[in-house]
């Protein structure tokens, strides 16, 4: 029952676009941006030409030729001439600052229309809490969204929140970025336009690891993205044959941190890993979510990630084994 | 000047050993401008050395993805130190160091209105600087970069606070900075009091060269936005070792609070590192063009206006912590706003250019290419005023871009230019115009490779502050290519040493006035005497040496 | 430097004024320093202003804070005394001087005296401290730093006056009497805004 889905979620997870381009936009308001950019980038070039225009006919036309002593005209400056070079930057300045109140209106005043989808961010010392309130969904690392489309809009409302320090979320392709600050509640509007998946990580520097929190966004079809939230909604997988793995997990510091349905587990100090191996990755980006990574992880999730929060739980090789036995049944 | 080459009889060991210690007591208790201005300029390129190779050591570990050169931590504390050493350590001191030499002598004086004050001013300044570098030593010493502070060099809170920050890393960056801070704020107000009180006869505040000019709304600028610094340093403190709870936010307080106060120092602060290197330009162009500066009043009024609107913009650091659109909308006014009096001030200096006959010695090669370089970067600041592009590009590595244009092509351009020109004034020898071409090409080369490529990464969703990236994020080879731009600026850099040592013997007589300048520290002997003038000059326009040098057509007939 | 040729003929500038005077390093320094000073005082009321009545927890300002009207007074009282002080020094009475000095002494130790019973009252029967809540935390700093500024300005008013007692100052000292009652000046007008902002506009 559950392979059916992964098949179908894997399409677009597996169309990964891996250069998070600004000038490469799937949602309105990095499209936006990306069109006011244009027009900045055009007149900030014409501003270049003209200035070092000048700049190299000066160095040409008036370097002092050798064996040329004497003084040139002493001139002392120009009334006319003052004004003129302050009034056409003056000019300029206006039109950038038009363009940009404009699109400062057009993304910031947007209001959530109908059937948007809403999410609830919370960025963690080094990785990203991810909820759907409104579907009772709980991940982490890799936001998983519909995709919108004209006749079907399904724009995503994001409510940005800390759990400590400063962060900031930020997928070039979706929108600019927002930082995310402890105390303070922020909003996030995306709209992608195609499925696929984008990726961007933590923006505003939040200490040790800051280099390794990064984010997933996985665009889905509708249909898709129902099958994906039910799936996680779905009851911990509870195989009998890993019964060992998971007395250890319960027995362990684990629970303390992370939450797991159906355990004893409800921490909220590290991911939830109720439904694990549904995540491309580990670590918030850290590694790819394999078997062997999973194993080295637990064992001492310092070598992927030096300095993160999470301790190496000096467990037996053994008790690794089972422990990731257990852990790679959470689908 | 003619005392230096006169042979002296060589004196016996012991007494040139206690001939050197002397001289050591000479330099550390003197109260002279010229002494610490050259002690300023001094700490300020070891400084400058220190966090160039700090840089080096980022740039190494980026050259490639996933390169495991320095662990994360080591990397944090090393941009940390880079920039607040560069900022602090390097930028304010070449201002103050410029200043305290040069003000006096243009207005005619014989020293600081506060002589005891400077050098109280600058060893605070030093003393607060060795301190910060002392946190090397703690922890694991230098292996893992010791203690040194790893907040970044504007410290937001609250990883700054006492939960995120254990130990006493953050400590050395508040104490250091607020010493020299200190030191800096002395200076400031010191300065500022001799151009208001000391100029000499005839010297009205618009017959001032604009160097003295730039200097005063530097001071002042200085002296608004440097105490708020302090008190917001002093709040932290606060929080750190008294419990109090002003960036505390877990008991309410507000962690943006902290970026409105910073930012309110820090962007006047960019301003007050780069009006020094507009002063510089101002007397470089005019002389090596053979004409007056273009313009003098609306320079002047240009400075005023920069000084002025510069308080007003801080928020433009702040675009993406979600401020209401309406604070964004007037933050973006304001900043662009700042272009114009910028534009005037360019266009001045073509102004100068055009028309005249211009000698590209080295202090003219560094200044034009500061004119070109800086309209780039001013224009790439313009980018990140235009708040939504900003929403993408702040905190970008276009950003670290953005500001290294502005900081090396802008400010340290300048400063090697300023270099050229006064060091025959300050030791009464000439830099080696040949070494001089080979910094100046490597040097330039090096840092258009390495910084005009910076953009690159930045608009591709690079994040600055990142010790490592994933392969195949489209960043891999612009950071290669940054990387190497660096080992040809070490390069250049390396000629600049060389020859600022190699001319101090070998230079070639500079005379009184060798670049045949117009201000009136060219009037008295290279280097000058401990009383500056055995007179004090009288002025009767903005070039005195011009009117003296063509008295049938003084300046002071068109004024 | 060398005379161009033709110096005879050289038309001749327009003379300078008879006197060249500039303000005086003094006053253009204390200027400079209350400026500076300003604005650290800013920060501190800036964050007082911003954290009125976001304090978690209590006590808060209305239910521990009393007018501190006497201390206000005496603390702007001292700036009309040490203004006759400096105007009668400059009369050439230094003995008139001492004993408007010593009153703006006097006046500046009762307010430092009302403070620390002020402070003792909040500590000991109210409980609040600097970690207590924000209120604690901003109010201690903002009202501390001025008690501050009050404190160093005794100590130079007291060296003055001890100058004045070993008969070491004369009329010739009124500038710089003067220039120092500029700060005391600015201590008392920093306590007007700080009166303003903690206890009429943050109850
Ligand atoms: C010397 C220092 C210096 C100078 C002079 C400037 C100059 C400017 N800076 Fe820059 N800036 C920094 C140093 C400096 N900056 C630093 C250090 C940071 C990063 C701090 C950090 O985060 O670590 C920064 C960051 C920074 C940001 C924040 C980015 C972010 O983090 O999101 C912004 C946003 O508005 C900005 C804008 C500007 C603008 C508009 C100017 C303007 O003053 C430029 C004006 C000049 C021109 C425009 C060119 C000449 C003009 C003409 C030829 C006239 C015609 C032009 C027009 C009509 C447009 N800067
Ligand atoms: C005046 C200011 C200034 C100057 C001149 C520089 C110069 C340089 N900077 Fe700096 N930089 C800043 C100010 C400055 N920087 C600031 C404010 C930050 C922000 C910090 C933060 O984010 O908190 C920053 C951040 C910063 C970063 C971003 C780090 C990050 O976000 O992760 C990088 C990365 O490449 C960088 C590189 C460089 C390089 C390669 C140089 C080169 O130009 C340096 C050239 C110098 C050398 C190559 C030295 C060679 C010397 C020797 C070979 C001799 C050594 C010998 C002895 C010491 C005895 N800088
Ligand atoms: C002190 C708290 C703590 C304890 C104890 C702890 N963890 Fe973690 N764990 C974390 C944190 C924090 C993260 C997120 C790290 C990051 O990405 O920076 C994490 C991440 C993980 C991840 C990766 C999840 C993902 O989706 O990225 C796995 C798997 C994991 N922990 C398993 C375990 C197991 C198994 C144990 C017990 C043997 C354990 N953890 C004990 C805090 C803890
Ligand atoms: Cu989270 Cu950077
Ligand atoms: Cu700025």
């Amino acid at each position: 029952m559950l392979a059916a889905p992964a098949l179908a979620l894997g399409a677009a997870a597996d169309d990964v676009h891996p250069i998070p381009s600004m000038f490469d936009p799937v949602s309105p308001p990095a499209e936006m941006i990306r069109g006011l950019s244009f027009l900045v980038m055009g007149i900030a070039a014409g501003i270049l030409v003209a200035v070092s225009g000048v700049l190299f006919w000066c160095v040409w036309r008036y370097r002092a030729r050798p064996g040329d002593d004497r003084e040139p005209p002493q001139v002392y400056g120009s009334d006319q001439i003052e004004w003129s070079w302050t009034i056409v930057p003056v000019l300029l300045v206006l039109v950038l600052f038009l363009a940009t109140w404009r699109t400062i209106d057009e993304i910031e005043a947007s209001e959530p229309p109908p059937g948007s989808l809403h999410v609830t961010i919370v960025g963690h010392q080094w990785w990203w809490e991810i909820r759907y309130p409104d579907l009772g969904v709980v991940t982490a690392n890799e936001l998983h969204l519909p995709v919108s489309a004209d006749g079907a809009r399904r724009p995503t409302y994001l409510t940005l929140e800390s759990a400590d320090v400063i962060h900031s979320f930020w997928i070039p392709q979706l929108a600019g970025k927002m930082d995310v600050v402890p105390n303070r509640t922020n909003r996030l509007w995306v709209e992608p336009r195609a499925t696929g998946t984008f990726v961007g990580q933590c923006a505003e520097y939040c200490g040790t690891q800051h280099a390794k929190m990064l984010l997933r966004v996985t665009v889905h079809e509708p249909q898709d993205f129902e099958r994906w939230a039910a799936a996680q909604r779905a009851p911990a997988a509870s195989d009998a044959s890993v019964a060992e793995g998971r007395a250890i997990f319960q027995s362990t510091a684990c629970i303390n941190c992370h939450a797991l349905d159906g355990t004893v587990a409800d921490g909220s100090f590290g991911p939830d890993l109720t439904h694990l191996m549904s995540r491309a990755t580990i670590g918030a980006g850290a590694a790819a979510n394999t078997p062997e990574n999973l194993r080295a992880w637990i064992e001492d999730p310092h070598t992927f990630k030096p300095g993160v929060l999470m301790p190496a739980m000096k467990l037996d090789d053994q008790q690794i084994d089972s422990l990731t036995a257990f852990l790679v049944t959470l689908r | 000047m003619t005392v230096l080459d006169e042979g002296i009889a060589r004196p016996r060991e012991d007494e040139a050993r206690a001939g050197a210690w002397s001289k050591v007591h000479d330099w550390a208790v003197t109260v002279d401008h010229k002494k610490l201005g050259v002690m300023y300029v001094v700490s300020a390129l070891g400084f400058f050395l220190i966090a160039g190779l700090e840089a080096s050591l980022m740039r190494i570990q980026l050259a490639f993805p996933n390169n495991d050169f320095l662990p994360p931590t080591t990397f944090n504390r090393l941009f940390t130190m880079h920039g607040t050493t560069m900022v602090f350590l390097v930028g304010m001191p070449m201002f103050f160091g410029m200043a305290n030499y040069l003000t006096p002598l243009m207005i005619g004086a014989r020293d600081l209105a506060f002589p005891r004050l400077n050098s109280f001013g600058f060893w605070l300044f030093l003393f607060g600087g060795l301190l910060l570098y002392f946190s090397f030593l703690g922890g694991d010493g230098l292996y893992g970069a010791g203690t040194a502070p790893d907040v970044g060099w504007f410290a937001y809170s609250p990883l700054t606070g006492r939960a995120f920050s254990r130990g006493n890393s953050t400590d050395y960056w508040i104490l250091g900075i607020l010493v020299s801070g200190l030191g800096s704020t002395a200076t400031a107000l010191n300065i500022a009091t001799t151009i208001v009180t000391m100029r000499c006869p005839g010297m009205t505040y618009l017959k001032m060269p604009l160097f003295v000019w730039l200097m005063l709304v530097n001071c002042i600028l200085t002296l608004v936005i440097l105490t708020p610094l302090t008190a917001a340093q002093v709040m932290l403190l606060f929080d750190r070792f008294l419990g109090a709870h002003f960036f505390d936010t877990q008991a309410g307080g507000s962690a943006v609070l902290w970026q409105h106060f910073f930012w309110f120092f820090g962007h006047p602060e960019v301003y007050v590192l780069i009006l020094p290197a507009f002063a510089i330009a101002n007397e470089v162009v005019p002389v090596f063009s053979r004409k007056p500066l273009f313009g003098y009043p609306f320079m002047v009024g240009a400075t005023v206006m920069i000084g002025f609107i510069s308080l007003s913009v801080w928020a433009h650091h702040m675009f993406v912590v979600g401020l209401s659109p309406a604070a964004n909308t007037f933050f973006a006014a304001s900043t662009m706003a700042i272009a114009v009096p910028t534009g005037i001030k360019i266009f001045n200096w073509l102004g100068t250019m055009w028309g005249g006959k211009i000698r590209f010695r080295m202090p003219m090669l560094w200044c034009t290419a500061f004119v070109f370089s800086f309209v780039i970067a001013g224009l790439t600041g313009v980018m990140l005023a235009v708040v939504p592009w900003d929403f993408q590009l702040s905190d970008s590595y276009f950003v670290v871009a953005h500001f290294h244009f502005v900081l090396i092509g802008g400010l340290l351009f300048n400063i090697f230019a300023a270099i050229y020109y006064w060091y025959p004034k300050v030791t009464g020898r000439m830099l080696s115009e040949r070494l001089g071409r080979l910094h100046f090409w490597t040097f330039a080369t090096g840092f258009y490779v390495t910084f005009l490529t910076m953009h690159f990464p930045g608009l591709l969703g690079m994040p600055r502050r990142i010790y490592t990236y994933d392969a195949g994020r489209g960043w891999d080879e612009l950071n290669l290519i940054s990387s190497l731009g660096v080992a040809v600026q070490a390069v250049g850099l390396l000629f600049f040493v060389w020859n600022l040592l190699w001319s101090l013997r070998n230079g070639e007589h500079a005379g009184d006035d060798p670049w045949d300048a117009w201000t009136l520290e060219w009037a008295t002997t290279s280097p000058p005497p401990e009383y500056n003038f055995e007179q004090i000059p009288v002025v009767h326009s903005r070039r005195p040496l011009w009117d003296l040098k063509h008295p049938q057509d003084p300046d002071w007939k068109y004024e | 430097m060398t005379a161009a040729p033709g110096t005879m003929h050289a038309p001749q500038p327009p003379p300078l004024p008879a006197t060249w005077e500039l303000p005086s390093k003094g006053r253009v320094g204390m200027a400079g320093l209350i400026v500076t000073e300003s604005s650290f005082f800013a920060i501190f009321v800036v964050a007082y202003l911003f954290y009125v009545g976001k304090s978690l927890t209590g006590p808060y300002p209305a239910d521990v804070l009393e007018l501190p009207i006497l201390s206000s007074i005496c603390l702007l009282s001292s700036s009309v005394t040490i203004v006759l002080a400096v105007r009668a020094l400059r009369a050439g009475s230094v003995r008139t001087f001492g004993a408007w000095w010593l009153a703006t002494i006097l006046l500046g130790l009762e307010f430092l005296i009302g403070t620390g019973i002020e402070w003792h009252g909040l500590i000991y029967e109210h409980g609040l401290t600097i970690g207590t809540n924000l209120f604690g935390t901003t109010f201690y700093s903002l009202v501390g730093f001025h008690a501050l500024h009050v404190l160093v300005g005794l100590l130079l008013l007291t060296l003055v006056l001890l100058f004045t007692a070993f008969g070491k100052l004369h009329a010739g000292h009124a500038e710089r009497a003067e220039i120092l009652s500029w700060y005391w000046h600015f201590v008392d007008t920093v306590w007007i805004v700080v009166f303003t902002v903690v206890y009429v506009i943050g109850v």
